[in-house]
């Protein structure tokens, strides 16, 4: 039953750092997995499901961060999200 | 039998404080969700799960309402699509949706309380945001949270750009910040729970001509958005949902004050002259040029209070010399060949200017403001003065210095304008030798040394507004004391009294340029003290100078000295009344409480 857990790093690339936009595809991308996802800054911990608590978290650019995921697909999710952010959510400038 | 029936059963009236004069009739319009109470009920049991349920049916309503908004957008603006996105996201985000869910069930209290209570947490989270792009995206939550409100109140809240007919707005109150984005054409009249004839709502709304009601406590809980509203700002009457009756007799009592408007405002370029020969001259507050053709069309001699703050208060930096300099030949030449009454920076205290600050003060009104501020800021000051003497060869221009306390102050004005005279005499630059220095009158010892310090200056103007304020030491803005704000105070009259003696002994003419001397009933006071020029709001030129052309001089005189005598506001209220109305009858449909008199 032991669930698999997985944490990557991952650098804010994108100018405005993750205002609304950014942090709405990450909550949504989040949200298609079954795993939890967690994104962390320092101390605090959010649930990546939430786009209000992405958003608290207040990312900057250049903040850096760690994407956890635990569940059946935590692999595929941190990839993915890993992509994501790394993308700089197709609005780096 | 139906909605539109049970609607006429629903009439409800409401007394408030009848703060800027019309008749309005139309759609109840909330300028701002936050800013009015949240119906807070607590639930027993078997309200708990129709509760959980009327909420789960609002935020999928808006789940629906913004799918469509995205389905319909135009390909050019797809990429808003993004936006509605992540409102879709918000309205079901656990911290907001599970949230508010849980306080209903855990706390037996209604949708409205709970979900207030769920995005208060969320705003405190944000407030916390020290990056303030990130922290403005609370906006993002306003707008989805503002969206549920009003599905769960049963109409949907609107964003005032939208509304394609006029409306009436209701609001808790109103910032200074909210009625600057207020497109006036858009607004039939403003509803207040709180606020006073002298609150910024009520002056707005005064210098807007639109007809307002404040101060009626709870009303912003009691109408429902989109409801028809009577606004009679007359009276202070508000009435919701009105019956067929009601609405046929305010419609009637609409169309009696317009033709009462036209036939004034028709005679009000004309001088106000009592009818025993007392001239009095009657002008204008202004702020901006832009007010100078309604101050024209409602008749004004002039103005009498030119206020210079708009340029400071707008922006980040200070306005330089040859900006106020062409704003003030503007409004001089636009006004010439009346006179035009300049008052010299007057910030500090509520009115603040980003770029002139001098830190938090425990008691701003007390404190560093007005000529205060201007004598400790030289520079700023000395800006100002040239401006105004550079602009003073375009008409006539006179000089007011506010919250003069002593002759201190003069002397130190004076020391800085013969500086500023000699230099431009030296380099020949043009301005009026003989421009009219005046203060104002608005610190009580202004008032006991006024023989002293009408030998030194030109005129005097009273403010009322900070004199009543002071000598009463009530702050008017805050709502546990505004009720004591008394202008019919035996003390303020006797101040007023004083003040005008001791001038025209000195040989100084007096004016007043408070809200004081744009109220109608107290037109025969005013007249009887000997105020030599009243200035106000444009739109009650026209009913002033009327009622000043109907009153004698001698018959107010003695009117005063009466009131002067009397122990107390209330007494003072009560006499003037009964002569107002005696005088005036034709003043009688007009005023509080006597509506239902009219018959015509």
């Amino acid at each position: 039953m032991s669930h698999n857990s997985l944490e990557v790093e991952v650098i804010i690339l994108n100018r405005l750092g993750l205002h609304a936009r950014p942090a709405s595809r990450f909550a949504s991308l989040a949200s298609e997995f079954e795993s939890d996802v967690r994104l962390i800054k320092d101390d605090a911990v959010v649930d990546g499901k939430s786009i209000l608590e992405v958003l608290t978290l207040a990312c900057p650019m250049g903040s850096r961060l760690k994407v956890r995921a635990s569940g059946p697909d935590a692999s595929a999710a941190v990839l993915a999200l890993k992509a994501l952010i790394e993308s700089g959510f197709g609005e780096r400038d | 039998m139906t909605a539109a029936r049970q609607n006429n059963h629903r009439e409800i009236v409401f007394n408030g404080v009848g703060a800027s004069p019309g008749i309005a009739i139309g759609r109840a319009f909330f300028l701002d969700k936050y800013k009015f109470k949240i119906p807070q009920t607590v639930l027993s049991g078997h309200e708990i799960g129709p509760e959980i349920r009327r909420f789960k049916k609002a935020v999928s309503d808006a789940e629906n309402h913004i799918n469509m908004l995205m389905a319909g957008l135009p390909d050019e603006l797809s990429s808003h699509s993004e936006i509605f996105k992540s409102h879709l996201l918000m309205l079901k985000d656990r911290m907001i949706y599970n949230q508010t869910l849980k306080l209903i069930a855990e706390r037996k209290i209604n949708a409205e309380w709970a979900l207030s209570l769920a995005v208060e947490h969320a705003r405190g989270l944000f407030s916390k945001i020290t990056d303030q792009y990130i922290r403005e995206r609370v906006k993002d939550l306003d707008y989805v949270v503002e969206r549920i409100f009003g599905l769960l109140s049963g109409h949907a809240a609107g964003d005032l750009s939208k509304v394609r007919e006029p409306v009436i707005i209701v609001a808790h109150d109103l910032s200074p910040a909210d009625t600057v984005q207020i497109d006036p054409s858009k607004i039939l009249a403003f509803v207040t729970d709180i606020g006073s004839r002298t609150s910024h709502t009520a002056i707005l709304a005064r210098s807007l001509g639109i007809p307002a009601v404040v101060g009626l406590e709870n009303i912003t809980s009691e109408v429902f958005s989109g409801e028809v509203l009577v606004v009679d700002g007359l009276t202070g009457e508000v009435v919701i949902a009105p019956e067929d009756d009601t609405l046929a007799l305010y419609k009637k009592k609409q169309t009696c004050y317009i033709r009462y408007r036209q036939d004034i405002i028709y005679n009000s370029h004309l001088p106000a002259v009592t009818r025993d020969g007392f001239a009095v001259k009657v002008k204008a507050n202004i702020e901006l040029a832009d007010e100078i053709p309604s101050a024209r069309f409602h008749g004004a001699d002039g103005i009498g209070l030119l206020r210079t703050e708009y340029l400071y208060l707008t922006r980040k930096e200070l306005p330089g010399e040859e900006e106020l300099f062409t704003a003030y030949r503007d409004i001089i030449t636009a006004m010439a060949p009346n006179p035009v009454t300049i008052r010299t920076l007057d910030i500090g205290g509520d009115k603040l200017a980003a770029p002139v600050s001098f830190g938090e003060e425990l008691n701003p009104a007390l404190g560093l403001r007005a000529i205060r501020l201007c004598l400790k800021a030289p520079d700023l000051f000395d800006v100002q003065l040239r401006a105004i003497l550079r602009a003073s060869v375009y008409g006539r221009v006179k000089m007011l210095f506010p919250l003069i306390s002593g002759r201190q102050e003069l002397f130190e004005i004076r020391r800085h304008l013969d500086e500023i005279r000699e230099k431009f005499r030296g380099l020949g630059i043009p301005f009026d030798e003989h421009m009219m220095i005046g203060i104002m009158i608005e610190v009580p010892t202004a008032v006991m040394i006024a023989d002293i310090l009408a030998k030194e200056v030109d005129f005097f103007s009273i403010g009322t507004n900070d004199l009543i304020q002071y000598s009463l030491a009530i702050d008017r803005a805050n709502e546990h004391v505004a009720h004591m704000y008394e202008p019919l105070h035996p003390g303020i009259l006797r101040m007023i009294h004083y003040t005008v003696e001791a001038a025209h002994k000195a040989g100084i003419e007096v004016a007043m340029c408070g809200e004081m001397a744009g109220e109608p009933m107290y037109i025969p006071i005013l007249v009887g003290i000997g105020l030599d020029e009243l200035s106000m709001n444009a739109i009650a030129i026209p009913r002033v100078k009327r009622l000043i052309c109907l009153c004698d001089k001698d018959e107010c005189s003695v009117l005063v000295k009466r009131l002067l005598e009397m122990p107390g506001p209330q007494d003072v209220m009560a006499a003037l009344s009964a002569f107002f109305h005696e005088r005036f009858p034709e003043e009688r449909w007009l005023d509080p409480g006597l509506c239902q008199d009219i018959n015509a």
